[in-house]
């Protein structure tokens, strides 16, 4: 009874992933979900009838094509379909417009200047150059700096020679790139407020920075590595909602004979003689497997679920010090019909795309200035999408849905928990700012449901509501997630792993960290690999 | 800058005024004489509507044949290889022809619209071939291609729409049937069929019905996040469900130049069209040979490792070459690369693990690529709503 190959604990993408991987080699897997339902943070919820929500990640470009493919999830039932468009509204009536075709684009930009427009190739080309620098790394393991292995020397060898390779003037730019705030990077090219503004958003979401914090550079990029189809930096919507990449990879698991089990909320990992040997639930019921798996962020699997006396210090202080902060909240609101917004022609196709309202780098500044200062921001970032007006399943037709994602909201308000008052005023500043661009907007709202860094960490599970499970900064990338010396998926106690995104490349709902967890457990096993490699980028 | 005198190369469709209007990306194709749209505004935004939502292809151009009189269904027998008789009223059937050799001159869709009264829906042009068959048969062949105008009304919202146009308990419909509705006074007829692997139709009416059609099919489908799709979109989607096209994956027979260029049905995969049970078909008797002795190639669908789509490439075993890709895509839906190829026999039985030759190029530079293949029995995409019915609602 209970006993297992391997346990892995939360249902989250990762957690499945790697559970479909361990059980395709063969294993005995079990993967246990606190919550009633699967899913994590890649959830579809009907929070009102006939409204289906991606409550909380919202949409889809980074989840691996490899995975997606291997584990057949199109057969399980997954369809990640692309969206167009986009806009940023502006104070005075306007927007700026993000079209696909490259000439359309480039008049859009031109209307608001020319010689933006013309250094936008210059921007393209020099952003596609880092996204090649870390795309190959995305499905393997991050080579451990200090270690001898062969293994490790040869992908170190490897990771220098592709920096190397850049030549002198490429090398000093992208050692710049790394370390640059997403303002600094975007001034170098453009004049434009709302064109850099546009462009900003990427470096900021999901991450407790500003635009003008260094690092921010990288964020941009996290969000632009991804692809559909090839399309490199391309975003799609799950269709059905993300909870439709969680179900086909439980299909896919379950294919291979992995169970699911629900409401088993993991109290404590057992460890015996320094040797993981299961876990026990809160109802008191143990699950025994010697190997066990945390797709929690790395502050829940070191300080919540493993007892402090089975760890070493470092691990300890490395776990506290793990930088995860919250950032965001979301609204995801059921409407009665499309917005109308100022400027656009709801029919025009950019709507279907992300919408925001913060027109200059100085506007996204100053939100953050507010999350510095404690609180939510009065005039927050929005990255706005209608995912009804390309997926039908959304909403009945005619009505749509709206996931608005909210930056910036701190994890506790001027260093008190979140009250329901403060989930209010947050909510307020939102539908305000919404408001001031669409007159019908207001009118429109059926229901909403909010959600703060309190509630993100309460249902989902993430530690401060952070997205990304731990900041996607450069101390804590790579080699360096979530600590360095232990960014191989492979934790102190024998036998524990980790496979959350608060591991390598991070989050963004890939599932290569839940595949590369899967790949390293499997070679200690000496079992044959069942996960692929990464397509060669070229 | 009217000018009566002037002899246009291209002719337009009957929705040429509305399709030229939705056309924003301006990018204009030729087929068969016609204008048409390689895409309207984004390739793969065209795609997934078919995927998704509902994708709106005008295939007027399509060569439509009538065909009458009381010997048509034997007329037909003679001329295609499946036992037309299995075709009942109001049903549509896929088929082939094939000429005396027993080689594929095109394929098509067979409509039975009365007892004795079918049309014939080609690719390529018929009218001689079809002339020269009715020889000892009491039948009238009659070109429609211009008397009917038709759109492709495809995707998982596609019944929705159509229904709501007056197309009642359209959802009921079984694939390859055909129903009758009447459109402002006009006949119209939606039969089951398409080109895209998932659930969606195809709507016929006379040419004076296609403007108001697209007008309110775009009114009634916005709803329905209904949008028109491009020959580019179609190709990807048609590539990904596994149908073959004639001067893409094989020349029609009549037209090859160069001996050993045809393809019998049996090397395009299809033999499954073939009925030996008729006494008498076009290309019969060297068909039933080719049976005994063997095909010289066979039609093989590759599932290709990694992104790069097989284009043009030559498909090896160890290092001979043992056949060529003739149509090939990495398919957004399923996920795959996938490629068609004829392959020489005894090579690419299903199973059969190849190496597919790819070249590719960025930036100027070229890059040769081994990748290796192995040939499927099924198209990569399987909608399960193609053959629901009742027609789910999205």
């Amino acid at each position: 009874m209970n006993q297992y190959d391997a346990i892995v604990i939360g249902a989250g993408h990762n957690g499945l992933t790697n559970g479909a991987y361990l059980a395709k080699a063969g294993l005995k897997v079990a993967v246990l979900e606190r919550n009633p339902y699967i899913g994590g943070a890649t959830v579809s919820r009907e929070l009102h009838k006939g409204w289906w929500y991606s409550n909380c990640s919202y949409v889809s470009s980074l989840l691996r094509p490899e995975i997606t493919r291997d584990l057949e999830l199109p057969r399980h039932g997954l369809q990640v379909v692309s969206f167009g468009g986009g806009a940023t509204f502006t104070r005075n009536g306007d927007y700026f417009g993000n079209y696909s075709d490259h000439d359309r684009h480039y008049r859009e930009m031109a209307r608001h200047s020319k010689r933006d427009a013309n250094a936008y190739d210059r921007y393209a080309a020099d952003t596609s150059l880092q996204t090649k620098l870390i795309r190959p790394y995305l499905m393997r393991t991050p080579p451990d700096p200090t270690s001898m292995k062969p293994r490790d020397l040869r992908d170190l060898l490897e990771f220098a020679r592709s920096f190397m390779d850049l030549g002198e003037e490429k090398l000093l730019d992208t050692i710049k790139f790394w370390t640059a705030s997403v303002g600094d990077y975007l001034n170098e090219y453009f004049e434009t407020d709302v064109i850099k503004a546009h462009m900003a958003g990427s470096g900021i979401i999901g991450t407790a920075l500003g635009v003008y914090s260094p690092g921010t550079a990288y964020v941009l990029l996290h969000h632009y590595m991804g692809d559909v189809d090839g399309n490199v930096g391309a975003w799609g919507f799950a269709r059905g909602g993300m909870g439709a990449i969680a179900d086909a990879l439980s299909k896919a698991f379950q294919s291979y004979g992995g169970e699911i089990f629900c409401d088993a909320n993991v109290d404590e990992i057992i460890v015996k003689n320094g040797r993981a040997a299961g876990v026990a639930l809160k109802d008191g019921t143990e699950y025994k497997a010697p190997i066990v798996v945390s797709n929690l962020d790395p502050k829940r699997t070191f300080l919540d679920i493993t007892n402090p006396s089975d760890l070493p210090k470092d691990v300890l202080k490395k776990a506290r010090n793990f930088k995860i902060r919250g950032s965001s909240g979301k609204l995801n609101i059921a409407l009665d019909g499309l917005p109308v917004f100022h400027g656009l022609d709801p029919r025009n196709r950019l709507m279907a795309g992300d919408l925001h309202f913060s027109d200059s780098l100085e506007r996204q500044e100053r939100a953050y200035d507010d999350w510095k200062a404690g609180t939510w921001s009065k005039d927050p970032y929005l990255d706005m999408m209608i995912p009804s007006l390309t997926d039908p399943t959304m909403a009945p037709p005619g009505k749509h849905m709206m996931s608005v994602f909210v930056q910036y909201a701190p994890p506790k308000v001027e260093g008190r928990e979140w009250t329901d008052e403060d989930k209010d005023g947050f909510e307020k500043s939102v539908i305000d700012q919404i408001s001031n661009y669409s007159p019908n907007f207001r009118d429109l709202i059926l229901h909403c449901e909010t959600r703060t860094p309190r509630e993100i960490e309460a249902e989902v599970g993430l530690t401060e509501g952070n997205i990304f499970m731990g900041e996607l900064t450069f101390d804590q990338l790579l080699f360096n997630r979530p600590f360095p010396g232990y960014a191989q998926y492979r934790s102190p106690i024998k036998g524990m792993y980790m496979c959350s995104s608060g591991t390598h490349p991070g989050g963004g709902v890939m599932a290569a960290p839940g595949a590369n967890a899967a790949r390293e457990i499997l070679a200690d096993l000496k079992k044959p690999n069942t996960v692929p490699g990464g397509y060669a980028d070229d | 800058m009217s000018d009566v005198s002037r002899d246009t190369m291209l002719l337009t469709t009957p929705f040429h005024s509305r399709v030229e209007a939705m056309c924003d990306l301006n990018d204009w194709g030729n087929w068969m004489g016609y204008t048409t749209p390689n895409a309207y505004f984004d390739v793969e935004l065209e795609y997934f509507a078919v995927r998704s939502t509902t994708g709106v292809f005008d295939l007027s151009p399509m060569n439509k044949y009538r065909v009458t009189g009381p010997d048509a269904q034997r007329y037909l027998d003679r001329l295609i290889t499946r036992d037309v008789s299995k075709i009942g009223v109001d049903r549509v059937g896929y088929a082939i022809w094939c000429d005396d050799n027993g080689q594929v001159m095109d394929d098509g869709t067979i409509f039975r619209l009365g007892e004795q009264d079918y049309r014939i829906c080609s690719y390529q042009r018929a009218d001689d071939w079809l002339a020269w068959n009715t020889l000892g048969f009491d039948v009238t062949i009659e070109n429609e291609s211009e008397a009917v105008a038709g759109l492709a009304v495809q995707g998982p919202t596609s019944c929705t729409v159509l229904t709501l146009l007056g197309c009642t308990d359209l959802n009921q419909l079984k694939p390859f049937g055909i129903a009758h509705y009447s459109f402002e006074g006009r006949p119209l007829m939606v039969s089951r069929t398409g080109f895209t692997g998932d659930l969606g139709y195809e709507v016929w009416v006379p040419p004076e019905s296609a403007e108001a059609l697209w007008d309110q099919l775009f009114e009634l489908g916005r709803d329905y996040l209904i949008k028109p799709i491009g020959s580019h979109a179609l190709e990807l989607a048609r590539i990904e469900a596994g149908f073959l096209q004639a001067n893409v994956d094989f020349m029609p027979a009549e037209e090859v130049v160069r001996v050993g260029r045809t393809r019998s049905p049996f090397e395009l995969g299809l033999g499954w069209l073939v009925d030996f049970k008729k006494p008498l078909f076009n290309g019969r008797s060297a068909l039933l040979k080719e049976q005994e002795k063997g095909s010289r190639y066979r039609f093989a669908m590759l599932d290709v490792e990694g992104n790069k789509p097989a284009e043009h490439s030559f498909i090896l075993r160890g290092n001979k070459q043992v056949g060529t890709v003739t149509s090939a895509a990495w398919c957004p839906t399923a996920k795959a690369n996938i490629a068609y190829a004829q392959i020489e026999m005894p090579h690419g039985a299903v199973g059969d693990e190849l190496v597919a030759e790819i070249y590719y190029q960025r930036e100027l530079h070229w890059t040769r690529l081994l990748a290796p293949c192995k040939v499927i029995d099924t198209p990569i995409f399987k909608s399960p709503k193609r053959w629901q019915t009742p027609a789910p609602p999205h």
